[in-house]
């Protein structure tokens, strides 16, 4: 599906005439009404930028030059003091460690969740399955808030609060129940005749999944497990209820437990933000190609 | 889900083999896969959930406490409940900020980038602007929203320091007037929520056959006259797909009124999320606070429901 959506268009390029292509690109050449809207455009992507401007801005005043010169004045000197003060209180190392572990655990192991649930819709088509795909839709609709005092005392009885593993458990059938849900569609349209073929050569199910399915989903299950990442990454509400302590808290939650203490100073505070949303920053530019095609594939279905 | 999922195979193998044909008998039953997710999706939401309307039917204020029957009771003192009526007022606003604003901005955006900027200033040009909508996406929410509560604070923030500067004395109180706070969180909002739209409605647009906007463009109609004959229909799929999740994520929302305004001033931008939130870890009301959130789920489902319904039946129509 996404396939077709990057190949359609370069196909018809080819096919339109190439001198009546030319000829409305030079008519369109004259008009000064698209400075105006490149300047429109520009100006929304300046608005969009803004907060990131005035965030690096900050995080790189001393606190004298911000309370002297206000959040607009250019930095008198780059000064590393927010920063150092940020790390001093909060342990971003461990929170760094946390974040990685527990987004990398979640997103490998929904979506080898996602793929063996999805086997069972999208290839077996067991009985029941359109009611099984319509409950695993509606639960990612649920609010997490119907979830989490249950989920915290649960957390609580099993030992895993306050470490990574509840929130893994937790996210992992959570974001695999949507990845169920999508897989299965993809997979209905693996052609049968391959499956057929692979299953008169002998193959076991277990075989077919692993030599002929997942070969064909790959593509899917990586942009799955990209969105997983970053999903479980920059998640709020239940990290929050149920790494309440320090040494488990994830980035996110760390920066947070500054929130509403006045005593701390706004370039500290801006130090945090900044350095919380590098890892994602970085994130977001390696994967950039995956996340766009994976935002498709999440609508077309 | 986990007590089907190992009860079936069993009673489902026989008939499945028959009618599969000899290819693909084997051991063992296509249910085993189902498994993990099954026990999962059992420990994780249906328990939990069922434990949550379960818990909302008594009076409760959490840990060691007794429970105490209460039945229903906590859902007739929600109706009675002023602070739960605001609550929903508010999740409107929060649908036009999260829904109505972007989606339409959206297919403005979109359509600009990809069918007019884009082919007078090239792809490079539409996909770096649609790169900076998508940038606050991205952004773990609580970056988000701490960057935002420092630059609408009302002594120091961005805006005010600026307002000062051009000469205004008394510049408003984003945050903290109550008249003025949900409008100040319904503008973060949108700045959070506009890229969403953008991007997608962006690939929708590839989906187009160009031919169409041609043959549009030779008989003479303009820019607008293609966006609202070509371009809306065309990407109608996508559009609902993002009012569908988009409403659902507007019900829900939480973190950035958490981090913004905690609900206040004067419970001016309380939402039910965070009602829930306050009766289960401030208030220690929990059952009522399952209560709520147990009306939450319901009228996400409805609401989905709805939107579902109704999209199958215009597609229908539509075929027929």
């Amino acid at each position: 599906m996404t396939v077709a959506i990057q190949v359609g268009p370069v196909d018809e390029e080819v096919l339109l005439p190439p001198e009546q292509a030319a000829k409305s690109s030079r008519h369109r050449k004259h008009s000064p009404i698209r400075w105006l809207i490149l300047a429109i455009a520009a100006a929304v992507a300046v608005v969009m930028l803004a907060p990131f401007w005035l965030l690096i801005l900050n995080a790189f005043k001393s606190v004298a030059d911000y309370s002297v010169n206000g959040p607009l004045a250019w930095p008198e000197s780059f000064s590393l003091e927010a920063f150092s003060k940020y790390l001093d209180i909060v342990n971003y190392p461990v929170a760094l460690w946390n974040s990685v572990v527990i987004a990398t655990a979640t997103a490998f192991l929904g979506a080898a969740i996602a793929l063996l649930g999805a086997y069972a819709i999208g290839i077996g088509r067991i009985r029941a399955s359109g009611l099984v795909l319509a409950i695993l839709l509606l639960s990612t609709m649920l609010p997490h808030e119907a979830l989490i005092y249950p989920l915290f005392y649960g957390a609580q009885a099993t030992g895993t609060l306050n470490t990574p593993w509840s929130v893994i458990a937790v996210f992992t059938v959570l974001h695999a129940a949507f990845g169920t849900y999508l897989l299965a569609s993809v997979m209905g349209t693996v052609p049968k005749e391959l499956l057929e073929a692979a299953a008169l050569d002998g193959a076991s199910r277990w075989k077919i999944l692993w030599q002929v399915v997942y070969p064909i989903m790959r593509p899917t299950l990586a942009v799955l497990v990209v969105f997983f990442f970053i999903w479980t990454w920059n998640e709020f509400y239940i990290p929050l209820v149920l790494l309440s302590d320090q040494s488990a808290q994830t980035i996110p939650i760390a920066l947070s437990t500054l929130r509403g203490q006045n005593t701390i100073d706004i370039t500290v505070l801006n130090a945090g933000s900044l350095l919380s949303l590098l890892p994602t920053l970085v994130f977001f530019l390696i994967f950039q190609r995956t996340l766009s095609r994976g935002v498709t594939a999440g609508a077309v279905k | 889900m986990a007590t089907t999922a190992q009860a079936r195979p069993a009673s489902a193998r026989p008939a499945r083999s028959r009618r599969r044909g000899v290819s693909i008998r084997e051991r063992g039953s296509y249910w085993w896969y189902l498994l993990p997710i099954g026990v999962g999706f059992g420990a994780i939401v249906i328990v939990p959930f069922v434990m949550n309307v379960v818990v909302s039917l008594f009076k409760w204020k959490g840990g060691r406490s007794p429970l105490r029957w209460y039945g229903l009771g906590n859902y007739t003192d929600l109706l009675a409940d002023q602070e739960f009526w605001l609550s929903f007022r508010n999740s409107v606003f929060m649908i036009i900020a999260i829904v109505v604003i972007p989606t339409l901005i959206g297919l403005v955006l979109a359509a600009v980038l990809f069918d007019y900027l884009g082919r007078k200033f090239g792809s490079r040009t539409a996909a770096f602007l649609r790169a900076t909508y998508y940038l606050p996406q991205i952004l773990p929410i609580a970056v988000a929203g701490f960057i935002w509560s420092w630059i609408l604070d009302s002594r120091n923030g961005s805006i005010n320091s600026f307002l000062r500067t051009i000469g205004i004395e008394n510049p408003p109180d984003w945050l903290g007037d109550p008249s003025q706070a949900l409008s100040s969180v319904m503008a973060m909002l949108v700045w959070l929520q506009i890229g969403y739209p953008v991007v997608i409605f962006m690939a929708a647009l590839q989906r187009v056959d160009p031919e169409l906007y041609e043959a549009a463009e030779l008989d003479g109609a303009g820019w607008g006259r293609r966006f609202l004959a070509i371009t809306v229909p065309q990407i109608r799929p996508e559009i609902f797909i993002v009012v569908l999740t988009a409403t659902v994520g507007a019900l829900k929302v939480f973190a950035p009124i958490l981090i913004l305004t905690a609900g206040g001033p004067e419970g001016s931008t309380v939402v039910p999320s965070y009602y829930a939130y306050r009766s289960f870890f401030e208030l220690s009301k929990v059952g009522y606070g399952s209560a709520i959130a147990t009306v939450m789920s319901i009228v996400i489902f409805i609401v989905a429901a709805i939107m579902l319904t109704w999209q199958r039946r215009t597609d229908n129509e539509r075929v027929a």
